[in-house]
């Protein structure tokens, strides 16, 4: 175990200078010279920023030199300054926020699993029946409602026109400090519900149409055959001998769905005025700054290539195939 | 063979495959729409009308009329055109990149594999959606920056499914045949291998339109998809969105034909799915 896990962490390096190689020439798509947008962003940035900018990236310099300069920056997760004017570093502005997209993401994850996996086993047990049919439909409009258009009428429905909950915010900025413990959890429970249960319904698809496929497998299986003869009742063989097996291959999933969830924190997190990585993107890309930009795109890369890791690492701990396969 | 045996022997198809048909029913509903644009189409979709702004559905608009009067129904059917367009390119540069990439990888297996395959994780490892925020930021929000935006970070899973196929036909005998003839490894490629692998690549590509539609709606949304007054399903329902209370219908319309049209795609592509796996064809007939 541990000689696999120090394999996969060494692949992530030529990984890690992969991203960063297409982060690079992310930046050199502007149109012109990025300091000369950086100049034409307004009279207020002086000529000692510009100078500033063009000794960051080194624009004076070859490309490869550029690149290198830079990436030893990256390595020591240093981008710079933000062009915000608030005198921020940029890994200052993103440590401030991207615990509370982790968090959110977590929870989504954790939820998408707990619902979307029974879903797919139900479905695949009950193949081709009318719960079948209507599970698949259920999870595909999920997938097919544009989220924000959805999050927008929740919104307007659940907090404006009947008041249940909070309009948006992570709390409630006011009261919050007087509240108990308790009293705290459940008001940020408020706030939540909205983003959570919508980023989950959209993303339900996935893991149930996989969970489904992987049932229908296991369902074939001999074993499971066995077991029916041993007169094991039908609910214990389900849940107990199928869905075991059947979750394997569902955890690569969640490893494969951790960048569309970070994807779409832009969307939940700017209609919700959430204070998380996704709405600081945002944000950024609207006032193009650039280095905002860059180490976001760097960060939720390499958040990324880390639950992936996670992913693999429990994958191989409850497999020994994968562990000791050459392929590794 | 009888009539009623056939006709029995129809019927319990469609009914086995009943989500297919639906979803192919209106995956053709909407390419008609977008074809017939003009002749369905009721008013001229970019013309305003300040004696009429926010009615409601009524019998000569018949989803409203918008802030400036534009009719919304024509906005929706001018919409389907502009929606599916993106749709189809983005989805057609995915391909070919995707299927170029594959069968080289595939094919000639080796280092060419492995430098292609990593390429390809190192792009899925990107969150897709920052990447096209990212690079529209920098380029401009346009109809063509955004169908090729979409179209360069949507390949990865056309690459890894063509070389997996490739993989599995590259060594049959038909294969070894066509390289003794002393055929080019382009034309084997391309004419011995490509149409072998079509079958799995349709249901992709037949996904990856929903998914491609959807992302233009979520990058109008954001201010940075296709740029009004041009008409696309995601900026005639992002134009709706701020007037949601009083005037339901400018979002709920192109809202609806968003969510029909990716849930006929993908109810299409899954039911061609399981029609075309091998492994299913013997419990079905």
């Amino acid at each position: 175990m541990l000689q696999y896990t120090l394999k996969r962490l060494l692949a992530m390096i030529p990984m890690f200078i992969g991203i960063t190689i297409i982060c690079f020439i992310v930046i050199h798509l502007a149109p012109g010279d990025a300091a000369e947008i950086r100049a034409n962003m307004g009279a207020k940035y002086s000529e000692t920023a510009r100078a500033k900018f063009e000794a960051m990236y080194g624009l004076d310099k070859p490309l490869i030199e550029q690149y290198i300069l830079w990436l030893k920056k990256v390595a020591v997760l240093d981008f710079g300054d933000s062009f915000a004017g608030d005198g921020k570093t940029v890994t200052e502005k993103i440590g401030q926020r991207l615990h509370i997209t982790v968090a959110l993401n977590l929870l989504a994850m954790f939820f998408i699993f707990l619902i979307g996996l029974p879903l797919g086993v139900l479905s695949a047990y009950y193949q081709n029946s009318i719960l079948d049919k209507s599970i698949t439909v259920i999870v595909f409009i999920g997938f097919a409602v544009p989220t924000f258009w959805l999050a927008v009428i929740c919104m307007y429905y659940f907090s404006i026109y009947l008041g249940w909950l909070p309009i948006s915010g992570l709390y409630s900025e006011y009261l919050y400090d007087s509240m108990t413990f308790w009293g705290k959890v459940k008001d940020i429970a408020a706030h939540l519900v909205l983003p959570v249960a919508i980023s989950v319904f959209g993303s339900l698809a996935g893991i149930s149409r996989f969970a489904r496929t992987s049932t229908l497998e296991v369902l074939n299986e001999d074993y499971i055959t066995a077991a029916r003869a041993r007169g094991i009742s039908e609910s214990k063989i389900l849940f107990s001998h199928a869905l075991r097996n059947a979750l394997l291959p569902v955890i690569t999933i969640l490893g494969l769905s951790i960048p569309g969830l970070i994807g779409s924190s832009v969307i939940f997190e700017s209609i919700f005025s959430i204070p998380g990585m996704g709405q600081l993107f945002y944000n950024s890309v609207l006032m193009r700054d650039y280095p905002v930009i860059m180490g976001i795109l760097v960060i939720g890369a390499l958040l990324t290539l880390l639950g992936n890791l996670i992913a693999d690492l429990a994958y191989a701990y409850a497999d020994p195939r994968i562990r000791y396969s050459k392929k590794g | 063979m009888e009539r009623n045996k056939l006709r029995s022997i129809i019927f319990s198809h469609i009914n086995k495959n009943i989500l297919l048909f639906f979803g192919l029913s209106i995956v053709l509903f909407f390419i008609i729409v977008a074809i017939f644009a003009p002749f369905i189409a009721t008013y001229d979709p970019a013309v305003t009308n300040m004696q009429a702004i926010f009615l409601p559905p009524n019998a000569t608009h018949y989803f409203g009329t918008d802030d400036i009067g534009r009719d919304v129904f024509s906005r929706v059917v001018y919409g389907t055109r502009i929606s599916l367009f993106v749709g189809f390119i983005a989805v057609g540069i995915s391909l070919i990149i995707g299927i170029i990439l594959g069968l080289a990888s595939g094919y000639y297996g080796g280092r060419v594999d492995s430098i292609i395959m990593r390429f390809t994780d190192i792009m899925l490892s990107f969150p897709t959606f920052f990447l096209i925020l990212a690079v529209i930021a920098f380029l401009k929000p346009s109809l063509v920056n955004v169908m090729v935006v979409i179209g360069l970070t949507g390949w990865m899973g056309v690459a890894r499914l063509v070389r997996a196929e490739v993989m599995s036909v590259k060594n049959r005998e038909y294969i070894t045949a066509a390289k003794l003839q002393g055929l080019s490894h382009k034309k084997i490629m391309f004419k011995h291998i490509l149409p072998n692998v079509l079958s799995p690549i349709f249901v992709t590509a037949t996904l990856s339109i929903a998914g491609a539609i959807l992302l233009e709606s979520s990058l109008s949304f954001l201010g940075l998809g296709v740029q009004p007054p041009t008409p696309s399903w995601g900026n005639i329902l992002t134009d709706g969105q701020n007037n949601i209370i009083n005037a339901w219908w400018l979002s709920c319309f192109p809202g609806l034909a968003i969510v029909f049209t990716a849930l006929g795609y993908n109810l299409l592509g899954e039911g061609l799915r399981d029609l075309l796996d091998p492994k299913n064809k013997k419990e079905n007939n």
